[in-house]
């Protein structure tokens, strides 16, 4: 059974008096395991995908389920409920909170989990070890650079264990050689297990995955297996 | 999330912005301080004159020749028309309710013991005087009725005067000088403490009636048998006004005064003089806890000012918190939190301050220090009152953000 499962998603805002038609009926379905890019022109409905599928939002209509569990239309306190355990968040601007270090950023998901404060500092420490920078735990992000921060980012989203992993634009504000090891962190974790679907303009880092989703006026156009990788791997 | 852990975010919080936090506290601490200073010092002050009024004698009314009272002339005194020890005797004799009426003459002279000596109020007394005017032996005994009736040279020291000259010790049978006579002294009488202003009561030295009028004050401006004043206790707190004008009627016959003129004497109630002066007192105080409070408010309003311009500029990480799974309840326990963080400390900080100036208002007064403990308590459940009542809205708006706007937010 797919671990995420859309049917006929839409989603409006209403701008003024004009509702705006961001997701138009998708439909899709996302195994367990998979690493997903997401394409397409700005203002396609990339972000409101990812937003829907992330529980931060519910659906005007259309159904979202994860892992078997009906999330489109559950309460936002259910639903923070869901992002805190199943879902990790990357974001193009990072959102670490300043004048904190960086081992607090990570254990900050589990602090709303209910875990004690030892047990927060070990796995966030163990998070910051999986990205590379646990001899960065005491930094504070106004001292680390743009490509640590987002892996400080990851690691907060890893730190709960969760089933899928969600970035939009997460090399966007990063040059291409950290954009590119930003990519090859997500492959790993994804090698190991992880779900990934990440957002993208840019191909090559498209290319890191498997299957491509590409949106276009709030619809899924084209939804492509790479064979090739597939052969290769 | 856990209490503790809510009051730690709170804290990270507050410090970062330490100067803010600490410019938003002070209204809480003007205010929390100033509502306990003012009581606190109220307290003192009335503490103070509860205890002046015991010192006066409970229900005493005191008659003086003259019919005004301070300042002014008092143009019956000496002459024909002035109070003698005769009134006294009939007051207490034809009025029933007056438990004790007694005659006291007043001057002052030099007490001298050995090398040492004092100047200090002398009064003559006769037998009623330590009942109406509520004095207390602390050494020896009081005058016996023989020593009246003789006009013996003996006398009874204040503690002031005993200090003075004797530092501690026993006093009784001690031979002293006063104006030059040689006396015996016979007790000690208990401290009463500073009374009505600067007048020290306890700065004095009492000799009976007789011995006063023929040694020590009888000047020539005090006939035989004239007295300076009159003090009558009354029973009953109730027949006061009642005793009042009985005595008028009394000593108005007396000294024949016909109808329409004016008395030659005058009567005051003490007690009611010192409890008009602690009511204006009350007042004061009142009228200040007051401004008082609404500077609590104003703090209170400072509060919620802030915290709303900390929700708005951490829209942010609020989204951010609720990505990571913050419920609506953990954010607006975050912000509620560190207002209430904010107002008890500021309400600690006011408390030590208002206890400082408590302190040095009663040294410098000569109060006592009444720290009101139940204002105390108040004050911080106040605080946190104020903390809840004006962090509500800001943490509800904090609480009601959408999760995906707020990321959005620069
Ligand atoms: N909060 C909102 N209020 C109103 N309209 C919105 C809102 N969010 C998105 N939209 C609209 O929905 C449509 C889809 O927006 P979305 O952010 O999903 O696009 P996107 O594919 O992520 O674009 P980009 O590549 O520029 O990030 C756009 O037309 C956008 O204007
Ligand atoms: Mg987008």
């Amino acid at each position: 059974m797919a671990f995420l499962r859309c049917r006929d998603v839409h989603k409006d805002y209403l701008v003024g008096t004009e509702t705006v038609r961001a997701l138009d009926g998708v439909t899709v379905a996302i195994d367990r395991g998979e690493f997903v890019s997401v394409m397409g022109p700005s203002g396609s409905g990339k972000s409101t995908f990812m937003n829907l599928v992330g529980c931060l939002d519910r659906p005007n209509s259309g159904s979202i389920e994860l892992d078997g569990e009906r999330v489109s239309d559950l309460t936002s306190d259910s639903l923070a409920s869901v992002r805190n355990r199943k879902i990790g968040f990357v974001f193009q601007q990072f959102n670490l909170l300043g004048r904190t270090s960086a081992l607090d950023n990570v254990a900050l998901p589990l602090l709303y989990a209910g875990v004690d404060r030892g047990e927060r500092t070990t796995r966030a420490d163990e998070a910051l070890a999986r990205v590379g920078l646990a001899d960065r735990a005491q930094h504070v992000p106004a001292q680390l650079s743009g490509g640590q921060q987002q892996r400080v980012a990851i690691a907060r989203a890893l730190v709960n264990s969760p089933d899928m992993l969600l970035a939009d634009e997460p090399t966007g504000a990063l040059d291409t050689a950290t954009g590119q090891e930003i990519m090859r962190l997500f492959q790993a974790l994804n090698e190991a297990g992880l779900t990934v679907i990440v957002v993208t303009h840019e191909a090559e880092v498209a290319d890191c995955a498997r299957r491509i989703l590409r949106f276009r006026d709030g619809l899924i156009t084209s939804d492509t297996l790479d064979e090739v990788r597939d052969v290769a791997v | 999330m856990s209490l503790f852990e809510l009051v730690r975010v709170s804290f990270d919080a507050l410090r970062v912005n330490l100067l803010r936090s600490v410019l938003t506290m002070l209204g809480i601490v003007i205010g929390v301080a100033a509502v306990i200073a003012m009581v606190t010092v109220g307290a003192g002050a009335q503490a103070e004159v509860d205890r002046q009024i015991e010192a006066l004698g409970s229900n005493v009314l005191m008659i003086r020749s003259g019919s005004r009272w301070f300042g002014g002339a008092r143009t019956a005194a000496g002459s024909s028309q002035s109070l003698t020890a005769e009134d006294t005797r009939a007051l207490k004799a034809e009025i029933p309710e007056i438990a004790a009426a007694a005659s006291a003459n007043r001057g002052s002279g030099q007490v001298v013991v050995g090398n040492m000596n004092w100047s200090t109020t002398i009064y003559g007394i006769d037998a009623d005087y330590m009942i109406a005017r509520n004095w207390e032996i602390a050494q020896g005994r009081e005058f016996e009725p023989a020593e009246f009736r003789n006009g013996a040279k003996v006398a009874l020291l204040g503690n002031t005067v005993v200090e003075e000259l004797f530092g501690a010790g026993n006093v009784v049978g001690q031979a002293i000088r006063i104006k030059n006579v040689p006396f015996t002294v016979v007790g000690a009488l208990k401290a009463k403490g500073q009374s009505f202003g600067p007048w020290d009561q306890d700065d004095t030295v009492m000799v009976p009636f007789k011995t006063a009028e023929g040694r020590l004050l009888g000047k020539s401006t005090h006939r035989t048998g004239s007295v300076r004043d009159i003090y009558v206790s009354v029973g009953d707190a109730d027949a006061m006004d009642l005793v009042e004008l009985d005595i008028t009627e009394v000593l108005r016959q007396r000294h024949r005064i016909g109808p329409g003129e004016q008395d030659t004497f005058s009567i005051r109630n003490m007690t009611e003089m010192v409890e008009a002066r602690v009511e204006a007192r009350q007042i004061f105080n009142m009228l200040l806890a007051a401004v008082a409070s609404v500077s609590l408010v104003v703090g209170g309003i400072g509060i919620m000012n802030i915290m709303l311009v900390s929700v708005t500029e951490r829209t942010r990480e609020i989204g951010l918190r609720m990505a990571v799974g913050a419920k609506e309840r953990d954010i607006m326990l975050q912000f509620l939190v560190e207002a209430v963080t904010l107002c008890l400390l500021g309400g600690l900080i006011g408390i030590v301050v208002a206890l400082t100036i408590t302190v040095g208002v009663a040294e410098i007064a000569g109060w006592p220090v009444l720290v009101q403990w139940p204002i105390v308590i108040i004050a911080i459940a106040f605080s946190a009152a104020i903390g809840i009542f004006f962090g509500f809205y800001p943490a509800r708006k904090a609480a009601a953000k959408d999760p995906i706007e707020a990321l959005r937010s620069e």
